[in-house]
């Protein structure tokens, strides 16, 4: 199998874009994890977003100097080859433990309604997929997962909340995340996690990094409580 | 020794360059709204680039010095007063034990810069000083506050003082209506007639226009575009939402969007936004990416040149 090789385009005096095609898959995630950990190596560039299908990278460097930094992309690019995604076992497997109960996931019924399966069904569809991280943003620490079973597709809600609690579990369209703060928000809501997803005093500040998977685990209302969940924020 | 904050009503912030390296966890990069105004007033004073700074917008802000040292002020002209004396931005003042420093109203752009000696002494969180209200990071106590009365915000105390100013021809004109504009992105989606109308009409700046980006109303465009996979946004890109009306996404940005963007405003052109409000009118003008480039390095000679002068 062979694949276009990845565009780079210049969109502002310090900022260019790597394009992996327009397809968003397991295998261009392969190639903008790939590339991504190759760039972090580089000097002189200043921040990278990896993205579904992109990269973004912003240069520190004086235009006169850009060239040579232009040269090391290109470089890169051009080793990327069907062989340089990471087997899956080299991967961080992050699990969460969520609580699915509807004190805290106030969607969930409707999304067994929506998905015409029982709230239980829900939650084993949910905990049983081994999801990927294919982008962070929104807010910090905020990761967008994919891809949820196709049985699981929902639109998110019309009304977004002006306050999602910090740790919910939600789900919309094929993507799942968790809320790490709290922010307004507009996906459909199924449960909540005890864990903390931004440490601040950490180098990597999140838990979960563009590239990782992800696995959901069901706990029960005692244990979430017991490893600090809390109940409020509805 | 600091400066003590007597009255803040509207919004000051402690900034340097900007918090890199973290947008893939998805934090923004905040920085000066103005990059030059706040390159021009560490220069004025020899001090690192990178050194702390107060990012003054509209006024209503005053300080108190409790120890002699030396300051600049650049960017707007807020009305700024020493002992109730005005003063003028783009040069560099000598303050005593207990001179007060008040900025008033908008007299001449939006923001202003006040850099000390050596400047603000302050904690970086994640690597930098500047305040991201939003993300709750940065600024004089790390949890993103923006500087309230009765903060104490520290320099060393210093009596070299150099009477510095920055050249009359180096003071940007906040009243230029032109934003220079780098296509990029999608603009090849947008129609011909959108190009047109983008850079022929005049945009207003609407009341939704902060840190984040400034939102502005006109003559719509692209509204038959449809939004695109999540991608970085650069600084200065010109989102454009359902409704056609540009979003200018400036310093405290997401970092992450689905919506089509036209191009980015450059740096000097992000610069010069950042200088007006509400209601103001501006032009989008286009440039190419070689003449942006060239302008942005040339002008961050002619800062470097400052204190070492070849003519």
């Amino acid at each position: 199998m062979t694949f276009p090789k990845p565009t780079i385009e210049q969109v502002n005096e310090e900022a260019y874009l790597l394009r992996f095609g327009s397809q968003i898959n397991e295998q261009t995630a392969d190639q903008i994890l790939w590339t991504t950990r190759q760039l972090k190596r580089l000097h002189g560039i200043q921040d990278l977003i990896p993205s579904y299908t992109t990269i973004l990278l912003t240069l520190k460097t004086p235009a006169e100097q850009q060239h040579k930094q232009l040269d090391d992309i290109e470089n890169i690019l051009n080793a990327l080859s069907e062989q340089t995604a990471l087997p899956l076992d080299q991967r961080k497997v992050v699990v969460i433990p969520v609580y699915y109960g509807n004190e805290v996931g106030p969607d969930l019924q409707e999304v067994a309604k929506h998905c015409q399966m029982t709230p239980e069904e829900v939650i084993q569809r949910h905990s049983a997929t081994l999801y990927r991280a294919y982008t962070i943003g929104f807010t910090p620490g905020f990761s967008f997962l994919g891809s949820t079973p196709d049985a699981l597709h929902i639109p998110r809600k019309r009304t977004p909340r002006h306050q999602v609690p910090k740790g919910s579990v939600a789900i919309a369209e094929n993507q799942t995340a968790v809320y790490p703060s709290v922010t307004p928000g507009g996906w459909q809501i199924i449960g909540r996690t005890p864990m903390e997803l931004v440490d601040w005093s950490s180098e990597h500040l999140g838990l979960i990094a563009t590239g990782d998977s992800v696995r959901f685990e069901a706990i029960s209302r005692e244990a979430f409580l017991a490893q600090g969940g809390t109940l409020d924020g509805f | 020794m600091a400066f003590n904050v007597k009255k803040s009503v509207m919004l000051a912030l402690i900034q340097d360059l900007g918090r890199f390296g973290y947008q893939a966890a998805g934090l923004t990069t905040g920085g000066p709204m103005d990059e030059m105004a706040f390159r021009w007033g560490n220069a004025l004073l020899n001090n690192d680039e990178n050194a702390s700074q107060i990012e003054i917008t509209f006024g209503l802000f005053s300080l108190e010095a409790q120890a002699p040292t030396s300051i600049a002020l650049t960017g707007a002209d807020l009305g700024a007063t020493l002992n109730g004396q005005s003063i003028l931005p783009w040069q560099t003042y000598a303050i005593k034990q207990g001179d007060v420093l008040s900025f008033h109203q908008p007299v001449w752009g939006l923001r202003a810069y006040l850099s000390v000696k050596g400047g603000f002494l302050c904690q970086p969180t994640l690597g930098s000083t500047s305040t991201v209200v939003r993300e709750h990071l940065g600024g004089l106590h790390g949890n993103g506050a923006k500087l309230e009365v009765g903060d104490s915000i520290a320099y060393e105390s210093s009596n070299e003082h150099r009477q510095m100013r920055v050249p009359r021809h180096h003071i940007p004109d906040y009243s230029q209506q032109n934003i220079p504009v780098i296509l990029s992105y999608q603009s090849a989606d947008f129609s011909t007639a959108d190009h047109e109308t983008f850079f022929s009409s005049r945009y207003r700046v609407s009341s939704h226009c902060d840190r984040m980006g400034y939102r502005m109303e006109g003559t719509p465009i692209g509204k038959e575009i449809r939004g695109i996979t999540s991608e970085g946004i650069a600084y200065g890109a010109i989102q454009i939402p359902q409704d056609g009306q540009p979003i200018v996404l400036l310093n405290d940005r997401q970092t992450i969007g689905g919506y089509p963007k036209i191009g980015c405003v450059t740096r000097a052109g992000g610069d010069l936004l950042a200088q007006r409000k509400p209601g103001d009118l501006v032009r989008f003008a286009s440039t190419s990416i070689q003449q942006a480039t060239t302008d942005r390095f040339q002008q961050l000679d002619h800062i470097k040149r400052l204190f070492s002068p070849c003519h």
